[in-house]
């Protein structure tokens, strides 16, 4: 089933703009918990039955769906022609649509190796603030024609556009995959994640946790092992569900009412003196650390390693979810939001108490 | 060609604004003379030509500061140049501007093997980084063409790309962190030492803004492991459409080349005359493809190419059978440029993206075009990810020849955007594909556009006139090419 709601969000959002009154953007809610928590008294403006696959083709290696198209739907597709989203979305509770995956910009554990979803995004067709239906970019690899709009909206938490339809690179899938595991903890998983990242294997997903170090291996089966014959380890049964638990954060790590804390930081970062419990995945590059350390605390240690905390489970908005930027940068934020929803209509308060 | 961006600028004295930004640079870092700035009046696309009003070569980043301060108090447009290596007329200056060149910014400030990445000046080459990183088994991975020269910084504000990109991505998928000075002076440090940063992606937004929202004065780029094996291909087709098909066909099978090229009869013939590269000369087309990885994985990846590039037409497919033939495969496409350069007085590079199945089409409609204006056209092609590189052939000293040749790039560029493409892959559109623009936006976007430079550029000085066109030029452009009927840019008064 395909609809097409385009028309209805531009009357929608004309309204809005001429009386000034804000909307809050919801796909399927799955990462609803995500981000700054806005006005529950707002209008929502609601993506979920805007949805359908616009155009899929394979050896384009790219596929375009409207934002409301739910992941598994796209993967659905993607499966029958042994595609993949490469940059591994996150779905929450087996929920996610398109349009949410591009504007929280979270990408999963195959990040450091396959890319990010920004790194994946070729095109989008958005409304702006002012009710305006704009497309950006294309369904080819690559496209300098003007600036690159459909990557600054992603991650933009719908504060910049309505996304209406999206226009995604995918990947073939890999012919084989393992999982090896091998008992590390995090000092001598840091130092394995070093000795292997200076050479080119097929890893494609990476973690520690609780005195292992998990590596995932896909590519075709001499690529597989020969980079099993250089790392050793065990062969881990269940890896597939592993890394889906990873993902999605179903592991039992993240079944924990304290605050949950991702750090983005350079891979080689050693052992942060904070209390508390981590996950270090990426490679090093992204640590999950569940902590009642002070957000300052946790904010300048992050920033010392060249990287960012993002409050992950917020209760209130009492702690910035997101990492106060530097003021200059921060100023261009606003001018940015300016230009694009001039008088504010858009998912306001949903990234910064700013704007 | 000699081009007057806009009429703006600083409307003083030029000894004046020469002595006023001297105060703040060192002795001959200021360039105000005829002779001098003769050097600077044009970058890749010499076919348009503005001389400076000034140039200044800075050589810190206070330095810079102080420059765009006196250039912000003088109402001066600055103009950015790296190498000058850029093909869209990028750094094409303002005749009443201030031109700040970046080639004293050459420092290699910092290779951090353990994080794999490297942090230099803008003004270092894009070759420089990998051959800094080659020590520890590592490299940088876009590599355009003009990658002996061109600097990182330009290869930031244009997001170059290269012939790996299909596997290895652009400019915007290799670097993670940019130092960058707005209008105003103010430094700001944007993307991290992370694999992302918080707030909106300023990154990106960066990366392809061809010098209109910021001065790059850092860039930390991220470095890869070289890989264990590189295997080429070269598969002769005797026909384009199968040669183009054959890449879809290699897709399909799941596996996504390091490079993948591909060359017509007249780029064949070109090149084999000037390298002696082995091609053969009467093929319709050849396929360049490079495999990269672990040995067995390359070796497995070859076989299963050559048998898909058989089955798709391929007459001929030779392996290399080692280093000295790989490079030898490759030097014919990557002298295709200059071996063209040969059999032309002139050439003019179009640079327009198309989804691959289109490619019979978009060729067919080229090949008409050309016969239609008499002005022969060689095609390279990118052929992985789609980017075509038509070369019009034209001779500059015959009356109306360089006109002619603009008028048939743009209905190439218009054809690549009827096919689902776009007017540039990786060239940028500096002044050269201002008119293009408008055949691929509306009013409402290019505003949109106009807006974002102003959240970073009030004053509308950084570069002005480049990459995103007025409405009115649009309007005017779009009264000569009515689609359907319908003139373009309706909301535009006209007089």
């Amino acid at each position: 089933m395909s609809s097409d709601l385009s028309t209805q969000f531009i009357e929608q959002l004309e309204h809005c703009f001429d009386n000034k009154k804000a909307v809050k953007i919801c796909g399927h809610g799955s990462k609803k918990f995500y981000g700054r928590q806005v006005d529950s008294s707002l209008e929502t403006l609601d993506t979920k039955n805007h949805q359908g696959i616009i155009s899929y083709q394979p050896t384009e290696l790219v596929i375009t769906a409207k934002s409301g198209t739910s992941i598994s739907d796209i993967k659905t597709a993607l499966d029958e022609k042994n595609q993949m989203l490469a940059f591994e979305p996150p779905q929450f509770n087996n929920q996610g649509s398109i349009g949410g995956m591009v504007a929280c910009g979270l990408s999963g554990p195959s990040r450091p190796f396959a890319g990010s979803v920004r790194d994946a995004v070729l095109g989008v067709t958005c409304i702006n603030g002012k009710a305006e239906k704009l497309v950006y970019g294309g369904q080819v690899m690559k496209n300098v024609a003007g600036y690159d709009i459909s990557r600054l909206m992603t991650g933009s938490m719908g504060t910049l556009g309505l996304l209406l339809d999206v226009s995604i690179k995918v990947m073939p899938k890999p012919e084989h995959e393992i999982t090896i595991v091998l008992e590390q903890n995090t000092e001598q998983a840091l130092k394995t994640w070093h000795k292997l990242g200076n050479q080119a294997l097929a890893i494609s997903a990476s973690c520690q946790l609780n005195e292992k170090l998990y590596i995932r291996l896909s590519g075709n089966n001499a690529a597989v092992k020969h980079a099993q014959s250089i790392i050793g380890g065990t062969e881990h049964e269940k890896g597939t569900q592993f890394w889906q638990q990873l993902r999605d954060h179903e592991l039992a790590f993240f079944n924990d009412s304290r605050p949950l804390w991702r750090l983005s930081l350079a891979p080689a970062t050693m052992i942060l003196n904070l209390a508390g419990d981590t996950l270090t995945d990426w490679a090093g590059a992204q640590r999950w650390i569940k902590t009642d350390e002070p957000a300052d605390i946790i904010r300048q240690l992050s920033e010392s390693h060249g990287g960012h905390a993002t409050l992950f489970n917020p209760i209130d908005n009492s702690i910035e979810p997101f990492h106060p930027l530097a003021s200059g940068v921060a100023s261009i934020h606003k001018q940015l939001k300016q230009a694009f929803d001039p008088v504010g209509i858009l998912n306001p308060l949903r990234m910064t108490s700013n704007y | 060609m000699q081009q007057q961006p806009d009429t703006s600028g600083y409307h003083g004295d030029r000894e004046a604004l020469a002595s006023a930004l001297q105060s703040v640079l060192p002795k001959d870092a200021v360039l105000s003379q005829a002779e001098t700035l003769k050097a600077y009046e044009c970058d890749g696309l010499s076919a348009y030509r503005s001389t400076p009003y000034v140039v200044v070569l800075p050589e810190t980043i206070e330095q810079v500061q102080q420059v765009l301060q006196i250039c912000k108090r003088l109402k001066t447009p600055v103009v950015a140049r790296g190498a000058g290596t850029g093909l869209s007329g990028g750094a094409l200056p303002h005749k009443r501007g201030v031109l700040l060149s970046l080639a004293k910014f050459t420092r290699i400030i910092d290779v951090d093997k353990a994080n794999r990445c490297a942090s230099v000046e803008p003004g270092v080459r894009n070759l420089a980084i990998s051959e800094a990183a080659k020590p520890y088994g590592l490299y940088y991975a876009p590599d355009p063409s003009s990658q002996i020269a061109c600097s990182i910084g330009g290869n930031v504000a244009e997001n170059s790309g290269g012939v790996h990109c299909l596997k290895y991505g652009l400019t915007v998928h290799n670097i993670q962190q940019i130092k960058m000075l707005t209008f105003d002076g103010e430094l700001h440090t944007i993307g991290g030492s992370g694999l992302d940063a918080a707030g909106y992606d300023l990154l990106a937004l960066m990366t392809g803004s061809e010098g209109l929202l910021g001065i790059i004065v850092e860039v930390t780029v991220k470095l890869l492991p070289r890989p264990d094996t590189v295997q080429v291909l070269l598969a002769s087709f005797d026909d384009i459409a199968d040669a183009g098909n054959s890449v879809a066909n290699v897709i399909a099978e799941g596996i996504i080349p390091a490079g993948l090229e591909l060359m017509d009869n007249a780029a064949i013939r070109a090149a084999e005359d000037f390298i002696h590269a082995g091609y053969p000369i009467d093929a319709a087309a050849v396929l360049i493809c490079e495999i990269d990885g672990p040995y067995d994985d390359v070796n497995e990846q070859v076989k299963r190419v050559s048998k898909v590039l058989k089955s798709s037409g391929a007459k001929e497919i030779r392996v290399a059978s080692d280093d000295a033939e790989r490079q030898k495969m490759w030097a014919g496409r990557k002298a295709a440029f200059p071996a063209v350069g040969r059999i032309s007085p002139d050439y003019y590079c179009m640079d327009g993206t198309i989804p691959r199945h289109q490619l019979a089409a978009v060729l067919t409609r080229i090949t008409e075009l050309s016969n239609e204006y008499g002005l022969r056209v060689v095609n390279v092609f990118h052929a992985g990810d789609g980017n075509l590189h038509p070369l019009i052939l034209y001779d500059a000293n015959i009356e109306n020849e360089l006109a002619r040749t603009e008028e048939l790039g743009e209905k190439i560029l218009k054809a690549c955007v009827d096919a689902g493409g776009t007017i540039t892959g990786e060239h940028g559109v500096g002044v050269e594909k201002l008119n293009a623009m408008c055949l691929q936006f509306n009013s409402a976007e290019l505003q949109q556009l106009h807006a974002v430079k102003y959240a970073f550029d009030p004053d509308g000085l950084l570069n002005p006139g480049k990459a995103v066109p007025s409405l009115h030029r649009c309007a005017e452009f779009g009264a000569m090419h009515v689609h359907h009927g319908e003139i373009a840019f309706p909301e535009i008064e006209r007089f």
